[in-house]
């Protein structure tokens, strides 16, 4: 097992170097198949060896002394690359933030207290859906990256071809996070999260344009604020409590009520996650390739925040740092639905709702009860499948008609139907009543009432209302009448990607009883202790039976209708009607083209008006919290 | 046990046969009272069945066929929430069943293109997200009247739900006009084909097409009214009476709102119908979480 794991979290560094080096591009895709392949394999066998022992393990990597060196060192590297990369950007005071962390980090830990954390790595239930989501969602982005990032390159010919490091950033990625969701000790777990904030950072500037630097150094400095917290945390935690260990932070937390390392933490996945009013840095990077939208919206990056979170949430229910998490969480989750309403660029809805669903993890990881990390969990899950394949559809989409614009997809079940029905199983995934994300919205709503908690039940009531009306919209848009037949430019394992995560949701869907059961309730016992089914055995009956029926009633009243006669006509339009649908004739008698928009409402809901209070709100609430936490510990 | 499944089974199927005739029934006596109020003779009360007859036997002229397919499912998924509330299950459930059945009316409504059935369409999704919220606040109403949301454990409460929850009620009451898209809140479609959108959502409804709607609204009202009954049912059997003269008191008021009132703009309408529910939901929920 120790082996195993050494090799999940050290091949990607190792695996890196491949599409760094070759510059082949047939050679390089093959090398990021291959790579991807092994990955996945070595996550899947060491989640299912870990399944067949069960429980929780406790242990060192071999050479961990070896590696205790290789990781402080990496400090500096990371540290160096961001000094340089800020100077020659004329950024340089963000790599102060840089300097003083690690600073902080190597001064506690060389010549502080000598403590020790134990073992390194922990492999529990959190850790295992982890490796799951991140080994098979993420590998998986990387298989469609290959195709993608090749008609890219064709269509954006100004953009520099940095393919092989856009490569090697991934598999970086997946190294960090297997050891981020494996890591106990903290100084490995900041380690690992500094490398996924210098990753995105640099994934975000891929197109090296003024706008993509700017994001990418929002992103950063975001990112690494939240990196200093955990270093002061650290600090805290060597000289205060006399422990590298996450998890005896957490147990402390709890029982004797030491909030200030969680504090820290949780201001740390706040920012990872997204949250108002760190939102800003997730908007930003939707400038990158779209594969690295994808990884750092669904499997990576931002389910870090949220793996935190949910790490921490037995120690922050009923204190002043859950307070503060579920209040951001559900109040982003409110906002940034309410932002989504106002877009029409299909990215931008998809980043809205990322922020938006992040808010409700968050806010379930911080009440802190069984049944909201239950609702977490799933969340987690159905969020990472369903929004990896709505980037990489989006993606797909854009690279074939030239738009990614929600009002260019006009009767897209019709001009591409192999597209619009990966982006309705998506949509689906995201919002329909029997999938994932209401039922774990349900779930989330029971807890919040058990809590109690009016603000939160009220969050949570309207920022439902909203997520239906965005979704619904986008949805009704790709059924319209359309004519127009073009040529699907996407490639073969873009395909591969997206049918393999349809297929995946559905299954996730069909088996949503038994994951339940066999999962995460074992999770729950892992974590609280006690086992309890969260929602009883007729509800679930009932929800399989609804799933069912969202698939096959329409299929069902499809054959039923085929065989009715009907006679076609053309669209009522007031007599006006051309004959074509598509035109009408105006007052001065001549034919126009008859075009029919969304919703978008944007002086109610638009970025100017709503962005800007959200981010004095979070910040009001995050800087209020802090200060009563931090000063109830002095 | 099993008892007791075969008796909310056969709720289930009472309401499956019945709720389209006790909703026709109420949609003729709406028609009635609705022509007196405006010193009209106004139709015989089983108007309504003669028209959905007639409906069914008229040439189905249609734009896009898939629409026929979307508004089945969504008589199927109204027919299921239901059943599913008065079968006994768990209220939220049945909320979101409702939720999905909205959806599929919007997706058969937008497959047109047609210009009025999209600003239909758009403005009925508004008037969605605008009682959304109170719709769902109701469940939890219940729930923390009862402890439950499960239907059949709340109608053996002792002391009706009214008792708690007054504000749950008049919010849910409220965005009742909305979701009976009667006036002031008759944006997306009205009764009444001479509007600016024509007859909005349901602009290019015919024939069969239209006669589902109509039966798939029945069935939803009378699952809407079952809701503002459970507020007044307790384990006296005696309490079925009274939510009966509750549900009837409010129809009226609906019909003698439609009557009095004109039609508003949708911004008014978000801002009236989450106005109300923060007041009276919100206010209710915190004071029921602070006793």
């Amino acid at each position: 097992m120790e082996n195993l794991v050494a090799l999940l979290i050290f091949l990607p560094f190792l695996l890196a170097l491949f599409p760094a080096l070759i510059s082949n591009e047939k050679v390089r895709g093959l090398t990021v198949y291959i790579g991807g392949a092994i990955i996945a394999v070595c996550a899947v066998v060491t989640a299912f060896f870990w399944f067949a022992d069960g429980g929780t393990m406790v242990f060192d990597l071999p050479g961990t002394e070896m590696i205790d060196h290789i990781i402080l060192a990496g400090d500096f590297v990371l540290m160096f690359i961001i000094i340089w990369l800020s100077v020659k950007h004329h950024k340089t005071v963000i790599s102060l933030l840089s300097i003083v962390q690690t600073a902080l980090v190597v001064w506690a830990e060389k010549f502080g207290p000598k403590v020790s954390a134990g073992a390194h790595i922990r492999l529990d239930w959190l850790s295992f859906i982890m490796i799951l989501i991140i080994g098979i969602i993420g590998v998986a982005i990387g298989v469609y990256a290959v195709g993608y990032m090749r008609g890219y390159q064709e269509h954006h010919r100004d953009v520099k071809d940095r393919r092989r490091f856009f490569f090697s950033m991934i598999f970086l990625f997946y190294g960090a996070m297997f050891g981020l969701v494996t890591s106990m000790n903290i100084i490995w777990l900041y380690f690992f999260w500094e490398i996924t904030s210098v990753c995105s950072f640099l994934l975000i500037g891929y197109t090296g344009t003024k706008e993509a630097v700017d994001n990418s150094f929002r992103a950063l400095w975001m990112n690494l604020l939240g990196g200093l917290a955990i270093a002061v945390a650290i600090v805290y935690a060597i000289y205060m409590e006399g422990t590298l260990n996450l998890y005896d932070i957490i147990e402390n937390g709890k029982n004797m009520g030491v909030l200030v390392p969680v504090a820290m933490f949780a201001f740390a996945a706040l920012t990872k996650s997204a949250q108002f009013p760190f939102s800003g840095w997730l908007l930003g990077a939707m400038v990158a390739p779209t594969p690295s939208s994808a990884l750092l919206h669904s499997a990576t990056m931002v389910k870090a925040g949220v793996y935190m979170l949910l790490r921490l949430s037995i120690a922050m229910n009923g204190n002043y740092v859950g307070q503060m998490v579920y209040i951001i969480g559900g109040f982003t989750f409110f906002a940034a639905s309410l932002l989504a309403i106002s877009q029409s660029d299909g990215k931008k809805v998809l980043a809205y709702s990322t922020i938006s669903n992040l808010g409700l993890i968050a806010a379930c990881a911080g009440v802190g009860f069984e049944e909201t990390a239950w609702a977490a969990i799933f969340l987690i899950i159905f969020h990472a499948v369903s929004k990896s394949m709505l980037f990489q559809c989006v993606g797909a989409i854009e690279n074939t008609t030239g738009s990614r614009d929600i009002e260019d997809m006009q009767g897209l079940a019709v001009r591409f139907p192999k597209l619009a029905f990966i982006l309705m199983v998506g949509i689906a995934g995201m919002f329909l009543a029997p999938f994932g994300m209401l039922v774990s919205k349900w779930a989330a709503l029971k807890a919040f009432v058990n809590a109690p908690s009016t603000l939160m039940v009220l969050f949570i009531v309207f920022g439902s209302s909203t997520t239906m009306f965005y979704w619904t919209k986008w949805f009704a848009k790709i059924l319209g009448l359309h004519e127009k037949r073009g040529k699907d430019l996407t490639q073969m394992n873009e395909y591969i990607s997206m049918y393999f995560h349809a297929a995946l949701l559905i299954l996730l869907c069909v088996s949503f009883p038994f994951l339940s059961k066999h999962v995460i309730e074992p999770l729950m016992v892992d974590m609280y202790g006690v086992s309890g089914a969260v929602i009883t055995d007729g509800n679930i009956a009932i929800m399989v039976i609804m799933i069912c029926a969202i698939f096959v009633v329409p299929c069902i009243n499809y054959l039923l209708t085929k065989k009715v006669k009907d006679k076609p006509v053309i669209v009522y339009m007031g007599g006006a009607n051309v004959g074509d649908n598509k035109n009408f004739i105006d007052s001065s008698g001549e034919e126009k083209e008859l075009t029919v928009s969304n919703w978008y409402m944007t002086e109610w809901f638009g970025e100017k008006k709503i962005f800007r209070p959200s981010v004095a709100f979070g910040t009001l609430i995050l800087v209020v919290f802090l200060c009563v936490i931090i000063g109830g510990a002095l | 046990m099993v008892e007791a499944l075969w008796g909310r089974i056969g709720m289930m199927a009472a309401y499956a046969v019945f709720a389209p005739l006790i909703g026709g029934l109420l949609d003729g006596i709406d028609r009635k009272i609705s022509a007196r109020m405006q010193g009209r003779r106004g139709p015989c009360i089983l108007q309504p069945f003669y028209d959905v007859a007639k409906l069914t036997k008229k040439q189905l002229l249609s734009v896009n066929k898939f629409q026929l397919l979307m508004v089945m499912s969504y008589l199927f998924f109204v027919m299921l929430s239901g059943a599913l509330f008065f079968g006994g299950c768990d209220m939220l459930l049945c909320f979101f069943s409702l939720s999905t059945a909205a959806m599929f009316l919007i997706l058969a409504s937008t497959s047109t293109h047609s210009p009025f059935s999209t600003i239909g369409s758009h403005r009925e999704m508004v008037q969605m997200m605008s009682y959304e919220p109170m719709v769902l606040l109701t469940a939890v109403g219940f729930y923390l009247a009862t402890g439950t949301f499960r239907v059949m454990d709340v109608i053996r409460t002792d002391i009706p739900v009214i008792a708690y929850a007054p504000g749950f009620f008049v919010g849910f009451a409220f965005v009742l006009t909305i979701k009976f898209r009667k006036s002031p809140f008759d944006l997306s479609t009205t009764h009444h084909a001479h509007q600016e959108v024509v007859k909005g959502v349901t602009t290019e409804m015919v024939g069969i097409e239209y006669a589902t709607t109509t039966v798939a609204e029945w069935y939803e009202n009378v699952f809407l009214l079952g809701v503002v009954g459970l507020f007044f049912v307790t384990s006296n059997p005696w309490s079925y009476l009274v939510a009966a003269l509750a549900v009837f008191a409010v129809y009226f008021i609906e019909i003698l709102i439609d009557n009095t009132s004109a039609r508003v703009k949708w911004q008014l309408m978000l801002k009236l119908a989450w106005g109300v529910t923060l007041v009276t939901g919100g206010l209710n929920l915190f004071i029921l979480e602070l006793i």
